[in-house]
């Protein structure tokens, strides 16, 4: 065994408070390619002090050898060398302190190329140093990332007008960069902290305020670095909590059916009644789970959490859990958004994107782009059909089902959404209207009647263990009327036989009554529809196995129905040996024009489904 | 909310966003801290649970302590653990211990090539029968796709460069210069058939929030991390042959938290106890693009 001998001299570092109090803040800096970024960096480490001991000697002997310039950019290139020896820095993220706060500089690359590992670095960050250099002034990368940083969530940016040394500490340059910026930046509804002249080559204005600008009477980079404000947590928002997966661990006996996911905003206490978006399931916070951890009844934004509930109700990854009493998040399938693209290939129409937001998946369209905004220049173009690479635009999706968000305007973090393309996330944005359409039309009166839902002394739970069965929806479909009511009429004697709570329900016994109203049964086919998804509802609730049949239905029927009913609630058995439509049933039944063994067929398969207990 | 608990959150986050989105999964225990820590936050997002099995690559040149702790903790803790190994290696003594190959070439045998021969199932694996205490060959030969291990960007230059989510071709080369883009908690949760992916949740930890974590948490860890007595103690833990121990007077937790706020290594960094990394040119990044932890 060997032992390494450390150097007793090793410095030690002013750091008396735990580093679990301290406050801690992740800064981003940007700008355009060689516009001084890596300079300004390294002049605020070693202007600080903040660098190794030797480091900088090291380096300017390192210059001198090779016959070049001393640059301070080269101190941050040093330093990502030598990480490997375990000084505190990464090739994007430099750590510093000052007497208020740790610091971790994200060093953004400014080169277009690389826009994704902008978006990567800057979204992590809660404040923007962005950098213009004076001489060249603002070039496309300054608009773009100040673009980007405000789409990506970040209010606070400094502007640091670097080079000041190459223009003489022209005070009219920098005036004219100033409003020119300034206008670029309040016309997406930026407004900068401050703009800063400074030179990170010479050291002006990075630490210590500068002689040689005495027309410039504000602050340092530094002071603006302490004057940011730490983001508070969403607190004070409406609840929401996006369901991250329900989890039922049997081991060591484990009955808890617990519903997992991260709080994005708000709080919530055991006790409070919750309602899941889309679902419109409600339930009430019995417990707040963790492990390890003393007994909590209330959790709040930030925390990764588990809930069970009073009532056991069915949900799934995606659904959005909000708190009954407050502002409710909006439903719809139809949404103007903004976003942008950063994929190889442009964003284009009729063509399946995946839609991710919060922890639902979503299959979605582009339907219709309003405006293209060049990232760079800000103009705008209305007359394009495609989002190239780099592009900001302003358009329409059109998802595959209604789901639960906020717009931007009310809850920011619950409005923000990426696409996929290929595997890859090749795009962000965020929700800016809701725009209507027949699922979210349908999926916002479900949303309403469960709310609003009133039950009695007696859960589905108990009725399904006194009936020993899971109430079903049996949607018999197919290409032959004759065969699929004599079947399901047939079945429903069957069961009613064996003792199960069942009903045949018969379509025009809801056309010629319930649906008598409806004038132009054609053009209200989602009316009709809803109304059958609102009677099967009921009768599932009450606890009956409902048979119902309906000739050649298709997925978009099947897709209204489950906008009302869970989906493991409805089987469908398609009668017939071609398929016509694009369903997707769960039983095939060729016509063997025998009844008794197409019956004893669908009855064997509802068995294997243990619909029966 | 402090700065422990937003790292605890946001690991515990991205453990369950891995869960949701991957069937076969598995977790990389080193024995180590990190990895430990890992697991105890595993246990943390699953109530309790860890609903995947651990994996450990035995290089056989392990320091004897780690297997024993290793054994007791799977016990303790109800894990489910498997380990694999590089049995031709070790038979045709292609090692750096037995003098025939050298350090980089032996960790890309012993470690490398037995990960990615234990993950894929190509290479025998042993799971442990918590009724027998005992290690049988696992009759599971399907490959792990989804791989959580507990890297962190601060421990050298490659990690740094690391995402959450990383996505590995077949061969288990990871492609530095064009990788998925992280933002808003949306990670890279779709690939391709043949590709896999490293799920990094400590990537935002570092070495002294490891054990400032273990001190809170009250986390078991192996004691060749502490000075038993003879003024020295393990950093870093890996194979014998190449991991040193340093001069340290650190006998408990606090002692070591001390030691690198404020102590004799504040600015020293953690792994210069280990020779491969220094024989790698420091950066490790030639061992990691072939799959190396």
């Amino acid at each position: 065994m060997r032992v390494d001998v450390l150097n007793p001299e090793q410095q030690k570092i002013d750091n008396a408070q735990d580093s679990d109090t301290r406050q801690r803040m992740d800064i981003v800096i940007i700008g355009h390619v060689d516009h001084g970024k890596s300079t300004i960096v390294g002049r605020l480490l070693a202007d600080t002090n903040s660098l190794p001991n030797g480091k900088l000697e090291q380096v300017k002997q390192l210059c001198e050898r090779n016959s070049k310039p001393f640059e301070y950019a080269f101190l941050i290139d040093a330093l990502k060398d030598e990480q490997s020896q375990g000084i505190t820095i990464d090739a994007a993220r430099v750590f510093f302190k000052t007497h208020s706060r740790d610091y971790i500089i994200i060093d953004a690359p400014g080169h277009i190329e690389f826009l994704k590992n902008m978006v990567t670095g800057a979204s992590r960050a809660e404040a923007a140093l962005l950098v213009i250099d004076a001489d060249e002034g603002i070039q496309e990368n300054s608009k773009r990332h100040g673009y980007l940083t405000s789409m990506l969530g970040i209010k606070q940016i400094a502007v640091l007008v670097n080079k000041m040394d190459r223009i003489d500490y022209n005070q009219d340059i920098f005036n004219k960069i100033v409003k020119d910026y300034s206008e670029f930046l309040n016309n997406i509804d930026v407004n900068p902290h401050c703009f800063i002249p400074v030179s990170g080559l010479v050291g002006d204005n990075i630490v210590e305020i500068s002689n040689k600008i005495p027309w410039y009477k504000s602050d340092t980079v530094l002071n603006t670095l302490d004057q940011f404000k730490k983001e508070e947590l969403p607190i004070n928002k409406p609840f929401r909590m996006s369901v991250q997966d329900v989890y039922k661990f049997t081991k060591y006996n484990d009955n808890r059916r617990i519903i997992a996911g991260s709080i994005e905003t708000g709080s919530i206490n055991v006790g409070d009644e919750v309602i899941f978006c889309p679902s419109g399931k409600k339930s009430k916070v019995k417990a707040i789970e963790m492990f390890n951890c003393p007994e909590q009844t209330k959790v709040s934004a930030g925390q990764a959490t588990g809930f069970t509930l009073e009532e056991q109700i069915y949900i799934t990854r995606g659904e959005l859990m909000t708190k009954i009493g407050e502002v409710q998040p909006s439903l719809s399938s139809t949404i103007k958004v903004n976003l942008f693209w950063l994929g190889k290939k442009p964003m284009v129409k009729n063509k399946e994107y995946l839609f991710k937001i919060g922890t639902s998946r979503i299959k979605a369209r582009l339907e219709e782009i309003t405006r293209i905004i060049d990232a760079s220049s800000l103009n705008t173009t209305a007359d394009k059909d495609f989002i190239d690479r780099h592009d900001v635009a302003e358009c329409i999706f059109k998802l595959n089902k209604p789901f639960g968000f906020d717009l931007k305007e009310h809850i920011t973090i619950t409005s923000r959404f990426v696409i996929v393309d290929d595997y890859e996330i090749c795009g962000g944005g965020l929700v800016r209207e809701t725009l209507q359409d027949k699922e979210s039309w349908m999926q916002n009166k479900v949303f309403i009647r469960n709310y609003k839902w009133e039950k009695g002394n007696i859960s589905a739970k108990d009725r399904a263990d006194k009936y020993k069965q899971d109430p079903t929806l049996l949607l018999i479909t197919g290409n032959n009327n004759l065969n699929r009511k004599k079947l399901a009429k047939k079945l429903e004697e069957i069961l009613f036989n064996d003792n199960k709570p069942v009903y045949f329900l018969g379509m025009s016994n809801l056309l010629y009554g319930l649906d008598a109203d409806i004038k132009d049964g054609d053009k209200n086919r989602e009316e009709h529809i809803r109304r059958l998804a609102e009677t099967v509802n009921i009768l599932i609730d009450a606890g009956i196995l409902t048979i119902v049949t309906a000739s050649e239905l298709t997925e978009d029927d099947i897709k209204l129905i489950k906008t009302s009913l869970d989906a493991h609630k409805i089987k469908i058995v398609w009668v017939g040996d071609k398929i016509t439509t694009d369903i997707d049933y769960d039983l095939k039944v060729d016509q063997t024009g025998n009844i008794d063994q197409d019956s004893a067929k669908v009855y064997e398969y509802l068995r294997s489904e243990n619909i029966f207990h | 909310m402090d700065y422990l608990d937003q790292l605890e959150n946001k690991s515990i986050h991205i453990l369950r966003e891995a869960y949701a989105n991957f069937k076969n999964m598995c977790m990389l225990w080193s024995i180590g801290k990190d990895s430990t820590v890992l697991l105890y936050l595993a246990r943390k997002a699953f109530l309790g649970h860890v609903p995947f099995p651990l994996v450990h690559i035995d290089t056989a040149y392990k320091i004897p302590e780690m297997i024993e702790y290793r054994d007791k903790i799977a016990a303790d803790w109800d894990v489910n653990i498997i380990y694999g190994q590089n049995e031709e290696a070790l038979a045709s003594k292609q090692t750096f211990p037995d003098g025939n190959v050298d350090r980089i070439a032996c960790c890309k045998l012993l470690k490398t090539k037995a990960l990615n021969d234990t993950l894929s199932g190509n290479g025998k694996r042993y799971i442990f029968n918590h009724d027998k205490k005992a290690y049988e060959p696992d009759k599971n030969k399907e490959p792990y796709t989804g791989v959580i291990v507990g890297v962190r960007s601060d421990e050298e230059g490659s990690r740094s460069k690391e995402r959450y989510f990383s996505p590995r071709n077949q061969e288990n080369e990871w492609e530095l210069g064009d990788q998925p883009p992280e933002f808003w908690n949306q990670f890279k949760t779709d690939f391709a058939p043949g590709t896999h992916l490293r799920i990094h949740p400590l990537l935002d930890w570092t070495e002294l929030n490891i054990w400032e974590y273990i001190k809170r948490e009250n986390i078991p860890v192996v004691s060749l991390y502490f000075d038993n007595g003879e003024r020295k103690r393990y950093r870093s833990l890996g194979c014998y042959p190449c991991t040193y121990s340093v001069e340290s007077n650190a006998r408990n937790v606090d002692d070591i938290i001390y030691e690198l706020k404020s102590g004799k290594f504040a600015n020293i960094a953690e792994r210069s106890g280990r020779a491969q990394d220094k024989d790698d040119g420091g950066g490790l990044e030639t061992l990691r693009k072939d799959g190396y932890m």
